[in-house]
């Protein structure tokens, strides 16, 4: 194939992406680049609007700490509440190098840990970030009330989670997310009362305006009245989360949608690594065509349970009479070393072998077993119970069945996208003020996310990043503070022409009839296991998924009113176009790194197989004219070696 | 199996609501209620008629959007599960499901069966946080606090804000709401500083919202999804007798 002048995309030689990151030892640079960093005048800093889309653990802790400071503060969510993200699902924990257990814990070693968790996909200077300011988070979240979980003597208590050796998760029982984001949402509310944010429920973000190349504001609409107004700001910050719903079923909520990361690439922002996306391990299988979405179980399950298979193919005996020498323990069995706590993109990767192989258990027999008769019978079913008791009351309810008896059925499903839109070392992208925070970025994780990192990195962006990196952008800009520039009504009108355009098709295909056929197509070719062929089959189904919805979807009642399958319909249409995008970032990164493994590159024990000569950098990709044109950011690796990744 | 359905719909807040009826056929007993709820909608779409609105999101029991009374029920008839996390096995074929939105002056109808809970938020706003700015935080280790007062908070945060505990009350209190909150920041050393104050400023604004006065049936207790317990709102009731004049 000729990489260079594909008809789907081309390569751009000359782009000369950098991260802005100061050029220093590793341990100094947030510390001088913070010292680098033009300020703004507090007295001045009322006179900058900001506008922060999505009240997630990003956006609300950016919102509320920029308000802290003294910027004015609009921030905008398509739900009824704050509260409502879907950070609060996060289960099992947060991640911080605060070594509390004496195990031998450091910054360096969340970092290192981190890096080669995401197959050394990375920046360096980023992650280094990241750890560094982890133990920061856990003090804050602490002082704000978060009923972390302890122990007898009054101090925090800690759990394992994939990929690393140290005892480093922070948790709340088994919903540590929603934990953290109330604690956030507290900070935001407190600023709300203090009309330091004025928040705006339900508005769906459609666009952003730039003005001579800068963000300068957004148009919404309003879900319940239909409104479609235009908002200026100085810039703007978007933390608007994954894009995991590009296949359909995946375990973020319902709503969660790509389309303000994509409107904003349709600006010219250039979307990175696209095709990174995490397949958790611990799911609960699908059952039938009538499922709407899946549902995780918490990875810190797998400190206490055990993942296995029976030995013997097509075995259809219940669990429990299959004794103990007739089970493979098959991520015992291949890494020793880090056992049921492989790290995710690993652990999916085995449980699709194994069932592929004709080892899979249930009904359907894509499902892996997750057992915890060892620690039920070593510490008790209680103290089961006190760590995991949500976690097995939700399983019970959606299966039917008792997993304090039976082991549980598990398979991978989608669950986070690693990939989003591209940031410099300040989280500003490449259109100036546009910010880009949490899940929505690109920037930490690699090619795989560490589990208990998620919640890291959104908090870690909010609180303690682009409070400082804002001011560096605000203070070469004059504050503007109104709409009345052209733009901002061309863009209006934009908006409100797509929503006409999809109303006035009046086909015969649902939202979700295109949605599920669009979520099958990336599944199936661009999902746990991916292949030149697959992936040309992709792009080719999807044009057609496309010409399908602009011609025959079909959407009831009118603009200017609730209506929930409008809202969905302009979020497909968005999906769409990223499926495509994600299937040629996929075709053209010819080498297996973390979650992305291309059939062609793996090792001889079937594992991931870099190609660290051509592919060591970032993927940051411009769509125009309906042409993917490549723009590259170089990796540099000066603190760790490039290794192949072992968890043997 | 089949199920028969009476929903209520309004178009509006403006508009005046009545009950349809409707009938799902085909319903597997593993779907969820809300998957059921798809399916009907799906049916409607293609019918060419407008589909029911409710609110939902996670579908998995914690972002607390989903909610609505199912036979007189608040996320019907299961103790301590959440609409979403309803099962279709919880019925049985042909049975008739009358599905309304929570009723309560305080909550607007906006349609069908959404509400509008932006109140829940105004007390929240009243008070609902411990006052501490972005940074400068001590050791996360330097306050140990007893295990049984770091449990009882957490058992009060896990409070999903969906509103089923005024739904459930025959005075339409959201004294439940209210009370986890302030418990769970009471447990807490550092919650201590604010707690007068936040104990009158939430009551306050709880009464300014329209929120009837709670007379103790427990109901709330009895329906809400997360189970949290009454006893927070005993214990917000001795604070405002000291606190709350």
């Amino acid at each position: 194939m000729d990489k260079k002048n594909n008809t789907m995309f081309s390569v751009n030689d000359n782009s000369d992406l950098k991260s802005g990151a100061p050029d220093c030892d590793l341990s100094q640079k947030w510390t001088q680049h913070k010292f680098n960093l033009k300020l703004v005048n507090p007295s001045n800093k009322r006179k900058y609007q900001v506008i922060v889309v999505g009240t997630g653990l990003a956006g609300a802790s950016a919102a509320a700490s920029m308000a802290e400071l003294g910027y004015s503060v609009k921030a905008f969510s398509f739900h009824e509440s704050p509260r409502r993200a879907h950070s609060i699902a996060a289960q099992g924990g947060i991640n911080a190098a605060k070594n509390y257990q004496n195990d031998g814990d450091s910054i360096f070693r969340l970092f290192y840990d981190t890096i080669k968790g995401g197959d050394y996909r990375a920046r360096e200077a980023n992650v280094y970030r990241l750890a560094e300011l982890s133990a920061n988070i856990i003090d804050q979240c602490a002082a704000q009330g978060v009923p972390f979980a302890r122990e007898y003597g009054g101090h925090l208590s800690n759990r394992s989670f994939g990929g690393a050796q140290v005892s480093r998760t922070f948790y709340a029982r088994g919903q540590t997310g929603q934990q953290l984001l109330l604690g956030a949402y507290s900070a935001l509310i407190r600023q709300m009362h203090l009309k330091t944010v004025q928040f705006f429920p339900r508005h769906e973000m459609l666009d952003i305006v730039k003005i001579d190349g800068h963000a300068k504001g957004i148009v919404t609409r309003e879900l319940i009245t239909g409104k479609i107004e235009s908002f200026a700001a100085d810039a703007v910050i978007l933390a608007t989360g994954g894009y995991g719903n590009v296949f359909y079923l995946s375990t973020n909520a319902m709503a969660s949608n790509v389309t303000a990361a994509w409107r904003a690439h349709k600006h010219g922002a250039l979307f990175a690594n696209p095709c990174f996306t995490q397949i958790h391990p611990t799911c609960i299988p699908v059952s039938s065509g009538h499922q709407s979405k899946l549902t995780l179980m918490s990875e810190s399950l797998r400190n206490d349970g055990r993942v296995w298979v029976p030995k013997k193919k097509n075995d259809e005996r219940n669990p429990n009479d299959i004794p103990e020498d007739e089970r493979d323990y098959y991520l015992e069995r291949l890494y020793p070393s880090f056992g049921n706590l492989a790290p995710r993109d690993i652990a999916s990767r085995r449980a699709k072998e194994m069932c592929d192989g004709g080892y899979g258990v249930g009904e359907t027999k894509l499902a892996v077993y997750l057992d915890f008769k060892n620690a039920i019978e070593r510490e008790g079913e209680d103290w089961v119970s006190e760590k995991y008791g949500n976690l097995f009351d939700m399983y019970k309810q959606i299966t039917g069945q008792n997993p304090y008896k039976t082991p549980m059925m598990i398979y991978p499903a989608v669950h986070y996208t690693m990939g989003g839109l591209w940031v410099d070392y300040n989280l500003m992208s490449n259109i100036p003020g546009l910010h880009v925070l949490g899940e929505a970025n690109f920037s930490d994780h690699g090619a795989n996310r560490l589990g208990a990192s998620a919640l890291m990195q959104g908090l870690a962006d909010g609180y303690f990043v682009i409070p400082y990196t804002i001011g560096n952008y605000l203070a070469d800009q004059k504050p503007i503070n109104d709409n009345s520039h052209e733009e901002f009504q061309i863009s209006v009108e934009k908006a409100q022409n797509q929503i006409k355009q999809i109303l006035s098709i009046n086909g015969k295909r649902t939202v979700d009839s295109l949605h599920k056929e669009l979520g099958k197509v990336m599944w199936d070719y661009v999902g746990m296991s991916r292949t030149e062929e697959g992936l040309k089959k992709a792009i080719s189904l999807i044009a057609k998924i496309k010409e399908e919805f602009w011609n025959n979807v079909k959407v009831p009642g009118t603009a200017s009113e609730l209506n929930i399958e409008l809202e969905k319909a302009g979020r497909l249409a968005d999906f769409i176009e990223l499926g495509e995008l994600m299937a040629v970032d996929a075709l053209q990164r010819e080498e297996s790194c973390g979650g992305h493994f291309r059939e062609e590159h793996q090792t001889d024990e079937n594992e991931a197989k870099r190609n660290d000569e051509v592919f060591n950098y970032v993927s940051a990709w411009e769509t125009k004219n309906n042409k993917h044109v490549l723009h590259q950011e170089k990796l540099v690796f000066e603190n760790v070696k490039l290794s192949t990744r072992s968890y043997k | 199996m089949k199920i028969n359905l009476k929903i209520w719909r309004q178009n509006s807040s403006s508009d005046k609501g009545y009950f349809k009826k409707y009938a799902v056929d085909g319903v597997s007993e593993d779907m969820s209620f809300l998957e059921m709820m798809d399916m009907l909608n799906n049916n409607l779409v293609e019918n060419g008629e407008t589909p029911v609105s409710f609110d939902h999101d996670c579908r998995e029991g914690i972002c607390g959007t989903c909610g609505v009374v199912i036979n007189g029920r608040p996320h019907g008839p299961l103790k301590g599960v959440t609409t979403c996390q309803l099962h279709m096995r919880s019925f049985e074929d042909g049975d008739t499901l009358v599905v309304e939105p929570w009723k309560a002056n305080s909550f607007t109808i906006i349609k069908d069966l959404v509400v509008d809970r932006t109140p829940f938020d105004r007390i929240m706003e009243s008070g609902g946080y411990i006052s501490v700015r972005t940074g400068g935080a001590p050791d996360a280790n330097a306050i140990p606090i007893p295990k049984d007062n770091a449990d009882e908070a957490f058992d009060s945060a896990t409070c999903i804000g969906c509103g089923a505990c005024v739904a459930a009350c025959k005075n339409s209190s959201a004294l439940l709401f209210v009370s986890a909150k302030i418990n769970q920041y009471a447990q807490l050393p550092q919650g201590q500083v604010e707690h007068p104050s936040r104990v009158k400023n939430m009551v306050n604004q709880m009464d300014l919202e329209g929120f009837g006065s709670c007379t103790n049936t427990g109901a709330c207790e009895a329906e809400c999804p997360k189970e949290i317990s009454v006893d927070n709102i005993i214990k917000l009731n001795q604070a405002y007798l000291k606190y709350g004049r």
